[in-house]
């Protein structure tokens, strides 16, 4: 099928379970395209690493077809497989020093001294350690160590490159330095990564598309941006970036909007239609705290209600304020400090206001 | 804040005393209470093990017997020079030595002492002792060679002179294979004496081929034990060290049923008539009985330390070789077992040093090719009762242990090792 | 509470000091010998009916096997705890030369014979100062009948001969007995072996004799080994002690037979460690070693009474009835052909002899 020479990896159907009883992935589908940064994405237990390790070889699917390159790799053995992987520990080899574990993959290859040499020297430039090739691993620090795994996983420049939480055991600043990192190495060589992680900011950051797994199936596959500012449903909403929620039945649908009546007596506001289906539903509405608006300026906003501030929290570049509408007390607004940014009281009495599009109207 | 200098390079407290001072000070406390929690053991290893080794190897070198018992030949034999007979002084001494040593009935320990070094010397000393008590007055020397002829053999007055020291050489010596001729040079032994450099050789062999079958029984088992479920790895575990549960003697009699020619073994073979009756196998009281047995009793020292070090290795790193390209063989023999070197090298010395000391099993299942050093030790212990060569060969022994365990230490590192 | 747990500390240790030292007042003796049938023997016919008369206890040690050591480093630590122990006539003149055991005056401890002979004239020899001989055993050949179902062994040099009688042997791993039966083989006669065995080429003849079995031989340490070995029928023909071979044929109806020919006779006896020969212990031993005590051993175990008048007291077995004069190694019928053991010549050479054998052994 030529139509399939775009993907380099196709799971089809794909299902896992390791008792009989239970399916850990339930049906997954995805098509990676050549190039691209793909981020597996959820809670643990989703059964986001059992995919990767499907793909990598070390667990077999119990159904359905995983296709590298246009093959079936289904009964391919983990070492013919070509893909590097980074582990959550690095896995590096503590008996050999840092060229050592980076010309391991070359030498199991047959590649001439001299060709090891050059590359494993390129890959240390490349990540910034060549002067740390005779150390041995113990002897670095987590984020050099970091480094040389990815280094090692891509040295014999293979088709896809698994990273299963790769940054999960560094600390916030290191994590966020190496994301950019591994970003522009992604970048720079093009080569194909499926990331696995838990930590949205980390998904977002890096993914050209996400997939967030919940419950053995992918919710959601999209674009960053996709993701975030149209969850497909209360999970993924709830899972990636900041959520309000407010509960509501359907009174009314118009086109793809809808109108909701607020439970706790907070009135009507309207909704864009997502997930729900007919009159009489029951709803979450999901608002993103950065675009709502307090005391809107009249006709700027379709959507008003009348909030109590309970709390405000600075942060720098803006405030958290956290209000009562219509019986919810966690409802939570960013207000940018900007220069002209009038200040709130704690009880005050304010408006708050939304465009009908930053409001879904998700499954209950 | 808290320190400043009262000299270049020396730092002080704030009241001016050194830091290095002030450190001690309030480390002696903890280093007091330290030695005391140790103390306990100390003390009995020094009563239970370090005087012990020590005497024992000082009686491989020690010689009191003619020193002390006959004092005045030692003191007469002192100016003689080893060409002619003795003069007359040297045979009255001799008398007045045996007459003493028959009274206070220690000069059998000369005899003893002598006769290990020259056959027939018990009966010299012995005899000439009994015989002379009733000598009363001179000249001595005719009368105490006309006692035993022996008395005007040179050799053997050299032999006296060679012994009376306080320490000796000779148990040494002999413990090589080598003695000290008539003329008081160092020779080999003949051909049909030499016995312990072959047992040293044996020993050390047998010990390394034990440690070799050790290591490839254990490591499968111990991989096993680290990757199954816990459940079904720890009823393995319990499987493993069954045998420290069991008595020596019962597995080493047990060894003897199963092995011997008309053992259960054998009647299997024959019953599947892969040997036929004539062709019995003879695989105990050899040194195949001796391997086998050894084998199964030191094989617990093996797997633990391997067992403690595989589980500590997560399975990524298998998985991380295969992802970089190697076969699983590549993969285990580059990746995994050099990461349980340290296992290997613990095992190894454990299984390595209890091997060369053993001496029950190779004395009940070894026949005579499976006897190892230990066996001539406590033969030399029990039944020649030649002390003094038991001490010397021990001695040889505890350097050879010591010398290999430099080399462990020199190419594994001990404080690398896991032991379990 | 505490003051009670204290009280009956103290109560307890008091009762245990006071229970200390009764049982101290009754005489306990700690007696060393080889074990098994032969300690059982023992027991019978010496310390039972000694306990029944006096009230002295007995403690029984299976430690024969290294008496000398055993004395040795006992004596030379100052802690002697052995009271009497069985040993061979050899040892017993290195332990009697190296003061380790006390001298004995036999005509002053030792019973006469009924018809009054002084003791010194009644035991068959071994009577060299420290020495109580006790019996006479022989370590000889036995062999299975079921291994030989056509002609059967009978002498030494049938032992030495794998072509016409097939199987291995069982030899003691010590050259005692070996090197003697290796020179009558040869055809020696039996009391000329120590003359020849004085020659090196007496003994390198030995040795030569041996090399012609020694792949076929297992070497056996324990008296109880022997009569296993041929029972298991690992070995066709075994060297042994006359007592072990007897209680397998009597007790376990072993099929053996013993070969008499060639038989090494030797005495074994007492010998009293260094500070033990009180008042109590000459009393026992003038008992134990009287002219029926040492008959009545033979009820119960194959071995001659070490006293010419204890012949005539020779019974039956005690538990089988079977008369014991014809399993007696001193019955004319079996002393035809012996190698009276030369303990003076073993106490000599047997520091050089055991070196030759081991390094003989081990090649």
């Amino acid at each position: 099928m030529d139509s399939n020479s775009d993907f380099l990896v196709q799971f089809k159907n794909v299902q896992k379970s390791y008792d009989g009883v239970h399916l850990v992935v339930k049906d997954f589908n995805v098509d990676m395209v050549r190039g691209e940064f793909l981020t597996m994405l959820g809670p643990s237990g989703s059964g986001k690493t059992t995919c990767l390790m499907m793909l990598a070889g070390f667990e077999t699917a119990t159904s359905g077809e995983i296709i590298l390159d246009g093959q079936s790799i289904n009964n391919v053995a983990p070492h013919k497989r070509d893909i590097g992987m980074v582990f959550q520990n690095y896995a590096l080899f503590p008996h050999m020093s840092v060229a050592e574990n980076l010309a391991f993959p070359l030498q199991v290859r047959k590649m001439g001294k001299s060709e090891i040499t050059d590359k494993v020297n390129h890959a240390l430039k490349m990540v910034r350690l060549d002067n740390f090739a005779n150390r041995r691993p113990a002897q670095l620090s987590g984020g050099q160590q970091q480094r040389v795994a990815v280094a090692r996983a891509l040295v014999f420049e293979p088709k896809l490159v698994l990273m299963d939480e790769p940054l999960g055991a560094l600390d916030k600043n290191l994590r966020e330095e190496m994301q950019y990192e591994i970003k522009h190495i992604h970048e720079d060589l093009g080569v194909t990564m499926l990331y696995v992680t838990h930590d949205q900011v980390e998904a977002l950051t890096m993914s050209d598309r996400i997939a967030v797994f919940d419950d053995g199936i992918v919710q959601q596959l999209a674009t960053p941006h996709a993701l975030y500012d149209q969850p497909c449903n209360a999970f993924v909403a709830n899972f990636i970036g900041e959520n309000n929620r407010l509960m509501g039945k359907v009174i009314a649908i118009e086109g793809d909007t809808c109108r909701v009546e607020l439970s706790g007596g907070g009135g009507i506001v309207q909704a864009k239609k997502i997930n729900v289906d007919k009159v009489g539903d029951t709803t979450t509405l999901s608002l993103r705290p950065e675009r709502v608006l307090v005391n809107p300026a009249a006709g700027v906003c379709p959507n008003n209600c009348e909030a109590t501030v309970e709390e405000l929290i600075y942060h720098g570049d803006h405030t958290r304020t956290r209000v009562s509408i219509s019986g919810h007390t966690d409802f939570i607004i960013k207000v940018p400090n900007t220069h002209n940014q009038q200040h709130m009281q704690r009880g005050e009495k304010i408006t708050i206001g939304w465009d009908t599009d930053d409001c879904r109207a998700l499954d209950a | 804040m808290a320190t400043s200098y009262s000299k270049v390079g020396e730092m002080t407290t704030n009241d001016g005393v050194p830091l290095k001072v002030s450190l001690q000070r309030s480390q002696r406390k903890l280093k007091i209470w330290a030695f005391l929690l140790v103390a306990p053991l100390l003390l009995f290893i020094i009563v239970s093990f370090i005087i012990p080794v020590v005497n024992m190897s000082l009686r491989g070198v020690e010689n009191p017997q003619v020193h002390t018992i006959m004092p005045n030949v030692t003191k007469a034999l002192a100016r003689w020079e080893g060409v002619d007979l003795p003069d007359e002084a040297t045979y009255a001494a001799l008398v007045l030595d045996l007459q003493e040593g028959r009274k206070n009935k220690n000069i059998g320990k000369v005899a003893s002492r002598l006769n290990y070094e020259r056959s027939g010397m018990r009966r010299v000393i012995s005899g000439s002792a009994r015989k002379a008590v009733k000598l009363t007055e001179g000249p001595y020397k005719k009368q105490m060679i006309k006692i035993d002829k022996s008395w005007g053999d040179v050799a053997v007055w050299s032999l006296i002179k060679r012994e009376s020291g306080q320490f000796t050489f000779s148990y040494l010596i002999s413990a090589v294979d080598y003695r000290t001729n008539d003329q008081g040079n160092i020779e080999a032994k003949p051909e049909n004496k030499q016995i312990y450099k072959a047992l040293f050789g044996r020993t050390l062999i047998m010990s390394f081929t034990i440690t070799a079958i050790c290591i490839l029984l254990a490591y499968p088992i111990a991989y096993l034990l680290a990757t199954l479920p816990l459940a079904k790895s720890n009823l393995l575990m319990i499987l493993v060290l069954l045998p420290f549960w069991t008595s020596l003697l019962v597995r080493t009699t047990t060894w003897i049923v199963l092995l011997q020619t008309q053992g259960v073994l054998n009647d299997v073979l024959v019953w599947m008539n892969i040997i036929d009756e004539a062709g019995r196998l003879q695989m105990i009281f050899n040194k195949t009985g001796t391997i086998v047995a050894m084998t199964h009793i030191l094989l617990p020292f093996m797997i633990l330390p391997l067992y403690s070090v595989m589980k500590t290795i997560p399975p990524t790193y298998m998985r991380a070789a295969l992802s970089l390209g190697a076969n699983p063989v590549v993969a285990f023999v580059r990746v995994y077992i050099p990461m349980t070197v340290s296992g290997i090298g613990a095992g190894s010395l454990l299984v390595f040093i209890l091997s060369i000391g053993y001496y029950i099993t190779p004395a009940l299942v070894g026949g005579q090719s499976g006897l190892l050093i230990s066996n001539m030790i406590a033969y030399h212990m029990q039944n020649s009762l030649n002390w003094g060569l038991a001490g010397a060969l021990g001695f040889i022994l505890l350097v050879i242990v010591m010398v290999f365990y430099s080399i462990f230490n020199k190419v594994i590192g001990i404080d690398k090792m896991k032991m379990g | 509470m505490k003051k009670l747990l204290k009280l009956s500390i103290i109560a307890t240790a008091i009762a245990a000091v006071s229970l200390g030292s009764i049982a101290q007042a009754e005489e306990t003796f700690t007696v060393v010998s080889w074990g098994g049938a032969y300690t059982k023997s023992q027991q019978r016919a010496y310390s039972e009916p000694y306990t029944a008369k006096t009230g002295t206890k007995f403690l029984h040690e299976d430690k024969s096997g290294t008496a000398l050591a055993g004395i040795r480093s006992q004596v030379e630590a100052n802690n002697v705890t052995w009271d009497l122990v069985d040993i061979l006539e050899g040892d017993a003149m290195i332990a009697c030369d190296e003061g380790l055991v006390e001298e004995i005056n036999y005509d002053e401890i030792l019973a006469a014979a009924p018809d009054g002979t002084p003791a010194s004239a009644d035991f068959l020899g071994g009577l060299n100062g420290c020495f109580i001989p006790q019996i006479y055993y022989a370590t000889l050949f036995a062999f299975n009948d079921e291994m030989f179902p056509g002609e059967k062994p009978s002498t030494i040099a049938d032992v030495f001969d794998l072509e016409k009688f097939p199987g291995k042997r069982a030899l003691e791993k010590i050259p005692a007995g070996n090197l003697e039966w290796a020179l009558m083989a040869w055809g020696v006669a039996p009391d000329k072996v120590y003359d020849l065995l004085d020659t090196e080429e007496g003994i390198a003849l030995a040795f030569k004799k041996l090399d012609t079995i020694k792949d076929s031989v297992i070497w056996w340490e324990a008296g109880a080994q022997p009569p296993q070995l041929l029972s298991d029928k690992e070995v066709s023909i075994a060297s042994g002690y006359n007592g072990r071979f007897f209680g397998a044929q009597v007790n376990e109806k072993q099929p053996f037979t013993i070969i008499w020919d060639g038989q090494v006779a030797e005495i074994d006896g007492w010998v009293v460690p260094k500070g033990k020969l009180t008042d109590e212990m000459k009393a026992y031993i003038k008992f134990a070693t009287d002219t029926q005590r040492l008959a009545d051993q033979s009820k119960y175990i194959s071995y001659g009474p070490a006293r010419k008048s204890s012949a005539a007291f020779v019974d039956k077995h005690a538990d089988t009835g079977i008369d014991m004069k014809p399993h007696m190694p001193t019955s004319p019928a079996n002393f035809t052909n012996p190698i009276i053991k030369n303990a003076e010549w073993w106490a000599n050479n047997k520091d050089d002899m055991s070196e030759r054998f081991n390094a003989w052994l081990s090649k």
